[in-house]
């Protein structure tokens, strides 16, 4: 900071001007904001993935226990279903899941009285398949060799799920977007009162032959080193918050909440957003002085 | 150099501050500006370093038709305009030399230019010691010096300067002048805007009266013994 060749010389005595403290802080805040929005996209990607790679290529067929003395029993209907499926073109493997398995999938829901053999518990039976499967001719022979079958074709509530993450990720996009315009504005605003404010020595290099660019390179790099300063703020304080959540997520015994946990890189894919809020807030600042400067003669 | 055919200025609706201005100053040629306060010698001037364009007429600028110049060619003609404005126009957070390094900086010139041009031209008008002053601590005498090495460190074809012996005392006002000589000496052409009689009459130069918005030359003679 001493040595005069790299000190900071600005022909505007910008620093001063009580909008520079505003515009560092707002810019932590949407760099804050739009980084958290950022981390919530890439854990709901995450999930997908994980979804998309443990239910593709299955079905589920669920037989339910029935009052109906007359039924046969649960598993000699079990026994049926798996025939029926094992002569299904497209099915690769059926097998049944014991009351065990299907207890230790119930538990977080029921807890350990999922295991209770008192309670009427379904049988499950997983399909792998290797190729399309006719489901809605399945479903039909399914329900006629053993009564209570449903079907649970995975492609339905894949969906589901891919469009809630589409969605969330809509939403994510919409959050940014709209910080991302308030900051624009904010930027506006801060340089117009920034040429207010300066009006005559503006309009004093102006006279004395400086270009536009000149007068707008001064505003950008102004602009740059308080919105680089926040945006670096705010990363950190997203990053931090970011980490905590992982730590107290993880301190959880609930296996039902998604892994919110972010990888190294993913956290890295998060320093773009103060690079983008800075060279945002520089081309609007230049745009603004510009745009301005052209009024004058 | 400058050429001004019937050229008016109003100001929005008002009437008429200057009007059928017309005159020709050659290349190197060294002209006071006079006229009663409110005449319209700062209109004028402010003419000349494009401030203002004219409600009508026809200013030609280093040859070229300013009404026909594109706003994007200005600034390179500016840059070839020094301007000593009324009141010096210094900025006020900028220490003296980078009050003058301005214009150098603007034209893009190197910082080991621009030091060392800086400093010269500040000895040169006495000012060797204040390099880093800021101008808010110097006399009234020593800011028109600022305002004249700001004015002439790009050596411009043109020097325009706005009443600069205002407000300092004859002793003053007359080495100003002379620094003003030195640069005309060097091929600049220079107008001088001035109330002040006394140094008309020491320097042999023509002069641009202004009365009733209208503008009368006076040859050299004339003016030394109007
Ligand atoms: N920006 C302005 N807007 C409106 N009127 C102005 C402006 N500048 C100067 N005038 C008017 O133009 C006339 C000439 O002013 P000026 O050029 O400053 O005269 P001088 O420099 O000779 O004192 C005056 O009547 C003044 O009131
Ligand atoms: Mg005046």
């Amino acid at each position: 900071m001493a040595l005069p060749l790299y000190r900071k010389r600005f022909d505007l005595p910008l620093a001063k001007d009580p909008t520079s403290r505003f515009l560092t802080w707002l810019t932590a805040l949407i760099v804050y904001l739009a980084a958290l929005a950022l981390a919530g996209a890439l854990v709901v990607s995450d999930m997908a993935r994980r979804w998309d790679s443990g239910l593709a290529g299955g079905l589920t067929v669920q037989i339910a226990p029935l009052p109906d003395a007359a039924a046969s029993p649960l598993n000699e209907r079990v026994e049926a279903a798996l025939t029926v499926l094992r002569s299904t073109p497209g099915v690769k493997t059926a097998n049944a899941l014991t009351s065990d398995d299907t207890a230790r999938l119930l538990e977080p829901w029921l807890g350990p009285e999922a295991a209770d053999p008192l309670l009427p518990m379904p049988r499950l039976i997983d399909v792998v398949t290797d190729g399309p499967v006719d489901v809605d001719a399945l479903t039909l022979r399914l329900k006629s060799a053993a009564p209570g079958a449903t079907l649970d074709d995975h492609a339905v509530w894949l969906a589901d799920l891919r469009n809630f993450a589409g969605a969330v990720h809509l939403a994510a996009l919409g959050v940014v977007a709209l910080i991302g315009g308030a900051g624009v504005m904010a930027v506006v605003f801060a340089v117009r009162a920034g040429l207010a404010i300066h009006r005559h020595v503006v309009e004093l290099l102006h006279l004395m032959g400086a270009t536009d660019r000149y007068v707008a390179r001064q505003f950008e790099s102004h602009v740059m080193s308080l919105t680089l300063r926040g945006g670096l703020g705010g990363l950190g304080l997203a990053l931090a918050t970011l980490v905590g959540i992982g730590r107290a997520s993880a301190g959880l015994r609930a296996s039902l909440l998604p892994n919110v946990s972010l990888e190294v890189w993913q956290m890295g894919l998060l320093a773009i957003v103060p690079v983008m809020a800075c060279l945002l807030a520089m081309v609007t600042a230049r745009w603004t002085v510009l745009r301005t400067l052209e009024t004058l003669p | 150099m400058i050429r001004f055919e019937n050229v008016g200025l109003r100001y929005g609706t008002g009437p008429e501050v200057l009007r059928d201005i017309s005159f020709t100053l050659p290349p190197g040629s060294f002209h006071f500006m006079t006229g009663a306060s409110g005449a319209g010698k700062s209109s004028l001037l402010k003419l000349m370093y494009l401030a203002h364009r004219p409600s009508r007429g026809l200013i030609t600028l280093f040859g070229r038709d300013m009404a026909r110049a594109k706003r994007g060619d200005l600034p390179a003609l500016r840059r070839q305009i020094g301007v000593v404005f009324q009141d010096f126009a210094l900025l006020d957070h900028l220490s003296t030399l980078d009050n003058v390094a301005l214009p150098l900086r603007m034209s893009g010139a190197s910082e080991a230019d621009v030091v060392e041009h800086c400093t010269e031209i500040l000895r040169w008008v006495g000012l060797g010691n204040h390099l880093h002053a800021l101008p808010s601590t110097l006399s009234g005498g020593q800011q028109q010096r600022v305002a004249i090495a700001r004015s002439v460190i790009n050596r411009p074809r043109l020097l325009l300067a706005d009443e600069p012996t205002g407000n300092v005392d004859d002793g003053i006002g007359m080495r100003l002048l002379y620094l003003f000589e030195e640069l005309h000496k060097l091929g600049t052409t220079v107008v001088i805007a001035t109330h002040n009689e006394a140094l008309i009459r020491r320097f042999d130069h023509p002069r641009l009266h202004l009365e009733n918005g209208r503008l009368h030359v006076m040859p050299a003679q004339a003016a030394r013994w109007a």
